[in-house]
């Protein structure tokens, strides 16, 4: 049983689901235009993971097998629900600009990847520092894209002017192809690549071995 | 009117390319396209999924979740259970997929061999519920939901299958080791994003 403080600092950097595992990638390209988008969406995503989690860790007795994938599907929606109500009735202009994405949640495989890998063998207040972990290391690669990706193609951060834009009178000329979807790919190839550097026993062995097979597989189970 | 699906399809396949334009369904994208012949069997079960459960869903969003839709029944006018709609499209997503797998597990094994073991994945992928979604948000009809389904799969797949076939090439490649593997693969999926790019503005 490994400690509390490394349940909640592994999925930082040492075992990122994102950098490493290869899971919840599409909303994390999607939001990441915009740093408040990507916040948000941090935040909608760790409450859904902290619940859900909790609750199939709670449940973990009660489901049977053959139908757990149906049962955490459902739980994972239900709190997908409560997290965009919530949205549409307190930040309804940043509800409107993640759309879709908030509901696509409920496939995030984070979610799905965690309450089978960990909430369905582990009590509530693991499961529980788990997902706050899993969801911060998901947040964390968020927030670096998206800060990237707002001060290059428009200039601002939070959507406070840093570098003057020329159509404003300035000197700044964004690039626009930071704000579209092929720059979100080849930022998070970069962040994948800057903490490869740093902590080589991420690096792949062969190229297509290993961890994309097994990561894949402790989904599927 | 053919004109208009027509158009829509190519919109669906080309310009808003699931994978490449909204990143959906990147989850398995990245981990299943390490071969073509893989990466056409789960691009044809996406298709087929695809294709049946967006007018599926529709039909259940447009006569029972949307508000109005139960104005049939007594005291009904007023109920607007659009709130529930992300139980039922995933639900829905999930049985079909149960139930497809099942059949073609009994009726067509050959084909249960190639496309069978890529079905209960695809119940979490994103590109699926993501084409629900995206059906909900832009108010389709049925017809057109058929449509946008069946192109949102081909889209993806033709995406999946090309990723695939330069991953192929790759592994000759000498890329410098932090790069290896995912870094590498991110980067040419931007660049295949950057050449679908040049698809955006067309219309038919």
């Amino acid at each position: 049983m490994s400690t509390t403080r490394e349940i909640l600092l592994d999925p930082l950097i040492d075992n990122n689901p994102i950098g490493l595992q290869v899971l919840g990638i599409c909303s994390a390209l999607a939001v990441t235009t915009q740093l408040k988008n990507a916040v948000v969406m941090t935040l909608a995503v760790v409450f859904v993971l902290a619940a859900s989690s909790v609750s199939v860790s709670l449940l973990r007795k009660q489901i049977p097998g053959s139908v757990r994938i149906i049962a955490q599907l459902t739980i994972i929606a239900s709190m997908v629900m409560i997290a965009d109500q919530f949205l549409r009735a307190f930040l309804y202009d940043v509800s409107l600009q993640l759309s879709v994405f908030v509901g696509l949640i409920i496939t995030n495989c984070i979610i799905m990847g965690r309450a089978e890998a960990f909430a369905m063998q582990n009590k509530p207040w693991p499961s529980f520092l788990d997902a706050i972990g899993n969801g911060a290391g998901y947040g964390l690669v968020l927030i670096v894209v998206a800060f990237f990706r707002e001060l290059i193609g428009s200039g601002k951060l939070f959507g406070i002017t840093v570098f003057q834009t020329v159509s404003e009178g300035g000197w700044y000329v964004p690039n626009g192809l930071m704000v579209l979807a092929p720059a979100a790919f080849i930022l998070i190839g970069c962040f994948i690549w800057a903490v490869r550097s740093f902590r080589p026993e991420q690096v792949e062995e062969e190229f297509h071995v290993g961890l994309l097979e097994t990561a894949h597989d402790s989904e599927l189970r | 009117m053919l004109e208009h699906y027509l158009s829509l399809a190519t919109k669906a396949i080309f310009v808003e390319n699931m994978a490449l334009a909204f990143f959906l369904g990147m989850c398995s994208f990245l981990a299943v396209s390490r071969k073509v012949e893989t990466a056409i069997g789960l691009g044809a079960a996406v298709i087929f999924v695809l294709g049946l459960t967006t007018p599926l869903n529709q039909i259940l969003v447009k006569s029972f979740l949307e508000e109005g839709a139960l104005s049939w029944l007594p005291g009904g006018e007023n109920v607007n259970l659009s709130f529930l709609s992300y139980l039922v499209l995933i639900g829905t997503i999930a049985a079909v997929t149960q139930i497809v797998e099942m059949v073609i597990d009994r009726f067509a094994p050959a084909l249960y061999g190639t496309l069978g073991v890529f079905l209960p994945l695809i119940a979490v992928n994103c590109a699926i519920l993501g084409g629900a979604l995206f059906m909900v948000q832009r108010d389709y009809t049925l017809g057109e939901a058929t449509v946008y389904g069946v192109g949102a799969g081909v889209g993806w797949a033709l995406a999946i299958v090309a990723l695939a076939a330069v991953r192929e090439r790759l592994r000759y490649n000498d890329v410098p080791a932090p790069l290896r593997g995912l870094g590498i693969t991110f980067i040419t999926v931007g660049l295949m994003a950057i050449a679908f790019m040049s698809f955006s503005g067309i219309q038919l």
